[in-house]
Order: structure tokens, then C-alpha cells, then sequence
């Protein structure tokens, strides 16, 4: 039997798709209304699956004490109610598309110490999802 | 179940059926002293109990049956869950009320983990694939049969 344990949380937050690897005009192609250059913004819904051994003194996989101020630290905080391309450091150098947003959610919480990062699944609005299973964890190589 | 190999009028369906229960209950160790208690479970330690409306998606797999074209009927998965936990959990008190639970801290976890061990030995047609138990909007916990197998 296998448990795991998904916690949902929220930010909102503008970015702009747009490359310097492309030009104008090819941005405009690729990205669209995206790469409006002021800017636009979503309201991010975020689900963290955890997953190990249930504690038979708590009964908790993770005490949500302790996951909770840990995403507030690591992603709630840094990404609410700002401008992703120039206020997440790591957006700086790379196109905050939501698949980006979400490997860079994944990478900032796969070292939770009290239970396995299993799962981060962001929805940017609710036509679309994107999603990260502990598996594809090449993070170095996929980055490179 | 041995199974020789996909063909297309053999394709494994997953159907999932959805129930709500209310239920009552709060964490307490009674090997912790008081202050841990209070430390580890915050505001589920209130002695008083608090409560929630549980939401619990049941997920079955299998074939269909090529006659009825189901994989299970839902009216025998309804009652199953009638049975095993409306009966039980609904409108009780999950720390006094159900003895599966006796010795454990009613957790998310540990509710959804009794629930997969009263359906799966119920579910004759098809295989229970995956037990999803919502405490909130906001939490919920998946117990699968975890044989290394994603869901």
C-alpha cells in the first residue's frame, strides 16, 4: 500500500514569454498575446504531493506544520503578487513558460527533509495544467 | 488475474465514484505530554473535536465484462461504500466511533488507509485501483496499492 499526501496552495503572479533567443518578430509568432510586453498574470493553483512512511506517533506522512511554512518559504513568498521574469532570479535566464515555473517550483521543493517530493502540478488557469513526477528528476541535464 | 497481453477489446478502464461524509475528530498521542501534543497538532489537539466533510473519490480498474459492458456495477459499489463508510464514519466520532481506528490518530492518512482495507477485499469485480480522501479543498491524501506501479 502506497500513501501519499497533496497539498494545494495559490499565487498570483505576471510574467511575459519572450525570449532572446528569437527575434521580434518570431517572438510575437511563438508566444502571441503572451509576449505582450507589459506583461499579464494568472492566479497559479499549486498541488505538492508528498509521499513515505506514515508516522504511527502523529499518523502524518508530513505534518502540514511544517510543509506549509516550507512552500510559503520556498515558493509562495518569492513568487506571489510579483513579476516573475525579473523577480525570480532563475526567470532571468529562462522563458517563464508554466513548464518552466513549474521544474523551478519542483527544483526549489525536492529537498523537503521530512518526506519525498513526489508530485508538483500547477494549473495556470483552468484550461490548462502542467505537472512533475519525482522521476524525471534530471533536472541538471534537462537545464543544460 | 493473468491477462495475455493488450488487445483492443481489451482495454483497462478506471471508473471512479464519489461520496461525502462528515465526521468529527481531533489528534491527540497520549504517549506525548501535553505540550508536545500541543506543539505537533496545533489547533487539531483542541480536546473538543472539530470536524470536516470528507470527500472520498473510489477509484476501480479492470475490463469491462463484454456482456454488460461494465467493469462493476455502480449500484454494488454504491452499497459497498454505503456499507463499509457511510455506515461507519458518517455523522460520527472517528477518535470513539469506529474501531478500525482505535489506537491510531484519525489523520487523513490514517482514514484513507482503513477505508482501502475495507474496500479492497470487497471489490470482486475489477480491482481497486486507488483510494483519494479530501479533508479539505485544499489536502487531500491517495492510497494506491503500490507495487511500484504509478497510478
Amino acid at each position: 500500500m502506497k500513501i501519499s499526501l497533496t497539498r494545494r496552495y495559490r499565487f498570483a503572479a505576471s510574467h511575459r514569454l519572450h525570449t532572446a533567443r528569437l527575434s521580434e518578430a518570431e517572438n510575437k509568432r511563438v508566444y502571441g498575446k503572451c509576449n505582450n510586453p507589459y506583461g499579464h498574470g494568472h492566479n497559479y493553483v499549486l498541488e505538492v504531493t508528498v509521499t513515505g512512511p506514515v508516522d504511527p506517533r502523529t499518523g502524518m506522512i508530513a505534518n502540514l506544520a511544517e510543509l506549509d511554512p516550507f512552500v510559503q518559504r520556498e515558493v509562495i513568498e518569492p513568487f506571489d503578487q510579483k513579476f516573475l521574469n525579473e523577480e525570480v532570479v532563475e526567470f532571468r535566464e529562462q522563458v517563464a513558460t508554466t513548464e518552466n515555473v513549474c521544474r523551478e517550483i519542483f527544483r526549489r521543493l525536492k529537498d523537503f527533509p521530512l518526506a519525498t517530493l513526489e508530485r508538483v502540478w500547477i494549473q495556470e488557469t483552468s484550461k490548462n495544467s502542467f505537472e512533475i513526477d519525482a522521476d524525471v528528476d534530471k533536472w541538471d541535464e534537462v537545464r543544460a | 488475474m493473468e491477462r495475455a497481453g493488450l488487445s483492443l477489446g481489451e482495454c483497462m478502464i478506471r471508473i471512479t465514484r464519489k461520496i461525502e461524509f462528515s465526521a468529527a475528530h481531533f489528534y491527540h498521542n497520549p504517549n506525548f505530554s501535553a505540550e508536545e501534543n500541543r506543539r505537533i497538532f496545533g489547533k487539531c489537539n483542541n480536546p473538543h473535536g472539530h470536524g470536516h466533510n470528507y470527500v472520498l473519490e473510489v477509484t476501480i480498474a479492470g475490463d469491462p465484462d463484454p456482456t454488460t459492458g461494465m467493469v462493476l456495477d455502480l449500484k454494488e459499489l454504491k452499497d459497498i461504500l454505503q456499507t463499509e463508510v457511510m455506515e461507519r464514519m458518517d455523522h460520527r466520532h472517528l477518535n470513539y466511533e469506529v474501531p478500525e481506528l482505535a489506537g491510531q490518530i484519525p489523520t487523513c492518512e490514517n482514514i484513507a488507509a482503513v477505508i482501502w482495507k475495507l474496500l479492497e477485499p470487497k471489490i470482486r469485480s475489477g480491482r481497486l485501483d486507488r483510494v483519494r480522501l479530501y479533508e479539505s479543498h485544499d489536502l487531500f491524501v491517495d492510497v494506491s496499492a503500490g507495487n511500484g506501479a504509478r497510478a
